[in-house]
This record gives structure tokens, sequence and C-alpha cells, in this order.
């Protein structure tokens, strides 16, 4: 990004890698996908996973409750104070897209108030299929689709199957009662994202979130190398 | 200087956090006040001619050169509301991240270290428009639309209100725009000799009481 910038202004402006005192920022995610995929749980889930290994925070965006962020403080993943909920106005995709400003605060809020930070995951609103995280706001995306939804939404493509970093198809363990072709949408996945991968995943399965944790440490090292 | 600078700055997609915010209008809608284009209109008006040209006169007279910080006491004297201060302030603090990275300028720079949690919106849109090379009264001017712009919007979304009803409101509007803008530049002038006493005061009780009520609901769609 800037590489050769200077950082002696009060506030970073953009998605500069480096906080004010000149030390690394931490790595930011973003989790987005239709309403109901499992987004919250894939976060509760990672947050358990990686809470004993990495210092990390979460930042909700929740369409019209602070129902998500109540989910994680209830479950207490975290500790509350590394969790914020940005409120939306109605239109999540405009908070992670086009007008990042309120999510820029609220991820550089939290490594001010509890940082050092390794790793902020940012959960998206439930939204459309055309959804996605602006680069100036996180360094990588998650697109989080379910079985339930329909097996042909990765045929369908659109910007979060087709060019998020990467797509988790969620709750694996109901094809066999939705009639769900598992073959078919990896199939479909892999036409679709030229290369990028994909995880098949069950949170009531015994791998549970193991593998979005596998690649979640692999950005991790990259990030910091 | 660009006069196609306050194009960008007064644009709805300016990227400063504004989508978030309802102006009020969220409350307005959820106590039966606004129900229709009529009352949306009746609301904008109220607005227009309290908040808004107050807002319009410390945009003013922040681009004429008023000191940033005897402005955001004077918007604070003029906001009783805590929750409109807090959205005012955090607003403030999201434009100006906006604004820094469009007409980056040593006043805005000044301005964050100043107010590292937000000076009042109206005041950093004022730096913000002076730092573009705009006039005081294109501030003026952009303080009082946002004032009624931003309910607007805000009303399509809750009432599914017609889009084109919403803004023939708008249009209908622009003369007393005009009004407003003229007024607030008028105070700003006199501010910069007599100090921000002289800048008006002029308040919508309704407004900032139902800013607490709102505040304090579990689920809403917007932050204010």
């Amino acid at each position: 990004m800037h590489l050769d910038h200077t950082h002696d202004g009060p506030t970073a402006v953009s998605a500069d890698a480096h906080r004010r005192d000149g030390s690394r920022r931490a790595l930011r995610i973003g989790l987005g996908g239709p309403v109901g995929s499992g987004k919250t749980a894939t976060v509760a889930a990672l947050c358990r996973a990686l809470r004993d290994e990495l210092s990390l925070a979460v930042v909700t965006n929740d369409i019209y409750t602070r129902e998500d962020a109540e989910f994680l403080l209830r479950e207490a993943v975290l500790p509350p104070e590394r969790i914020t909920a940005v409120e939306t106005g109605a239109c999540p995709h405009t908070a992670i897209r086009d007008d990042i400003s309120a999510n820029l605060e609220a991820v550089e809020d939290l490594e001010d108030a509890v940082g050092p930070l390794d790793l902020i995951l940012v959960e998206s609103g439930g939204d459309n299929l055309t959804a996605t995280f602006s680069k100036g706001l996180v360094d990588a995306q998650i697109f989080v689709i379910d079985v339930a939804g329909g097996d042909d939404i990765p045929r369908k493509g659109g910007p979060g199957v087709t060019t998020a970093d990467l797509l988790v198809v969620n709750k694996t363990d109901l094809a066999p009662y939705v009639g769900s072709d598992l073959a078919r949408m990896a199939a479909d996945a892999r036409t679709q994202r030229a290369g990028l991968p994909v995880v098949f995943q069950s949170l009531r399965g015994e791998t549970g979130v193991a593998d979005v944790a596998a690649w979640l440490r692999e950005r991790l090292v990259a990030w910091s190398a | 200087m660009s006069r196609a600078a306050l194009l960008v700055l007064a644009d709805g997609r300016f990227p400063a956090g504004g989508h978030a915010h309802s102006g009020g209008a969220e409350a307005a809608v959820k106590a039966g006040r606004i129900t229709s284009a009529a009352g949306l209109e009746d609301f904008c008006r109220g607005r227009l001619h309290t908040a808004g040209l107050v807002a319009g006169a410390l945009a003013a007279a922040a681009v004429l050169g008023v000191d940033p910080r005897q402005l955001d006491a004077a918007a604070d004297a003029r906001t009783p509301s805590p929750a409109l201060r807090s959205a005012a302030r955090r607003l403030g603090r999201q434009l100006l991240r906006a604004a820094r990275a469009a007409w980056p300028s040593p006043e805005l720079d000044a301005l964050g270290v100043q107010f590292p949690k937000g000076a009042h919106q109206p005041v950093v849109l004022g730096v913000a428009a002076r730092s573009a090379g705009l006039a005081p009264e294109d501030a003026a001017y952009c303080a009082a639309y946002e004032s009624v712009s931003g309910p607007a919007t805000a009303t399509v979304r809750l009432l599914s209100l017609d889009p084109f009803d919403a803004t023939g409101v708008l249009a209908r509007l622009a003369p007393e725009l005009d009004r407003v803008a003229d007024r607030a530049v008028a105070a700003a002038r006199r501010a910069l000799d007599e100090g921000v006493d002289a800048l008006p005061a002029a308040s919508g009780p309704l407004l900032e009481v139902a800013a607490e009520w709102h505040a304090a609901w579990p689920v809403r769609l917007f932050a204010s």
C-alpha cells in the first residue's frame, strides 16, 4: 500500500499496513454472505479455536439490531471489550464496501483500546450475493454460503462467490435433508473461482471450523512476514 | 479553487458515514409524525430552519476562519441531547477521514489532533470546504441540504415512500434552502467580528427529546 508513507498524521486515512506509532496493525479479515448462512456461528467458532494462540477482536455489522454482537457476548467467545457493533442504516453492503468509515473507526478503536491485536474479524450483516468488502477495510475476505440456501448458488456466481479469498460452504450436515448435491456445488465453485480455495464445513461435525482456522493461520504468517 | 469540489463534498455518496443516520426521521416515523410525503416535508422544513440553520452557520464560520475549538464549543451549547452530540462527533470524525483523503491540508490534520474522537460534523464540514478552496456560502448550502436530504433518504427506506415523492419534497424546499444559507452566512460573518455568540441558536426541542428516546431502542435501522 503506502510503503513510503510517513506516520506523523493524526489518524490513518486508508488501509495503511502500519499504525500511527509505526507498528504493524492487525490483519483484518471480512466475513460476508447471505442471511442465515452461519457467519456469526463461524466467527464464534473461530474465536474459540484461535483465542488462546492469538490476540483477536471482532466487529459486527448488524442490519437493525445488536443481535450478532450480543450472541457473541452471550456465548462469551471473547471478553466484551473485544467486540464492537457498527450500525449500518439498513444497508450492510454500504458499510463494508461503499462507505467504510464507521468500520475503519471500529477497527482502529479496538486496536487502541485492547491492542496490540493479531487479527480482527469484520462480520458483515447478512446481505445478497453481490456484497463484498472494500480493500480499504479488509486484507482478505471469506464468503459464507450454506447448502440449505440452494445448491445452485455456486453456479450462479456473483462477486462474493467468485472473488472472495475463501468460499465457505456451510452446514454440509444438512445436505441429505435439503437435497443439495455437494459434489455439484464443489464442481461449480471450482469453475467459478479459478483456483481460489473452497472449504466445505459443518460446525456440528468433528473438524468444525478447523479448515477455516488453518487458512487464517496461513494468512497471518504471510501478513507478519 | 474549483467550484466543482462542492459537488464532490455534497454528493450523497461521499463516504463520510451519513448513510447510517436518519437525522431524526426514524424516531419521527415511529412516533407517527411522519406517515407520508407531506409529513416528511413538514419534518424537513422544521429541521432545516433549526438544526439546518445552525449547522450552516457553524460550517460557514469555519470556512471564514473562526477557531474550530470555539465553534465546537458553540455546537455543544446548541445541542442539548447527549445522543445528538455523540452522533455529531462520530459523523465529524468520519467526515474528517474522507476529507483528509480528498483535500489534504494542515488544518484538517490539526483538527484531527485537537479532536481525536471527532469535532461536531458541521465544524469539520466547514474546515473541509475551506481546504477544498470553497466559499462560506458553499459550506452553508452543503450543511443545510444535508439537514433535509438525510431524513428524506431515510424515510424512503423506513416507510417505503415513493422515492420520486421524497425528491419532490427536497425540490420544493429549495427556495427555503437559499434563504437559510443566506442567513447562515450572514451570521457567520457577524461571528467573525462579534464571536460565536452571534451564531444562530435555533433548536427543535422534539428533535432533541426524540434523539434520546431513539438512542435507547434495542432495535433500530439507523444510528440516529
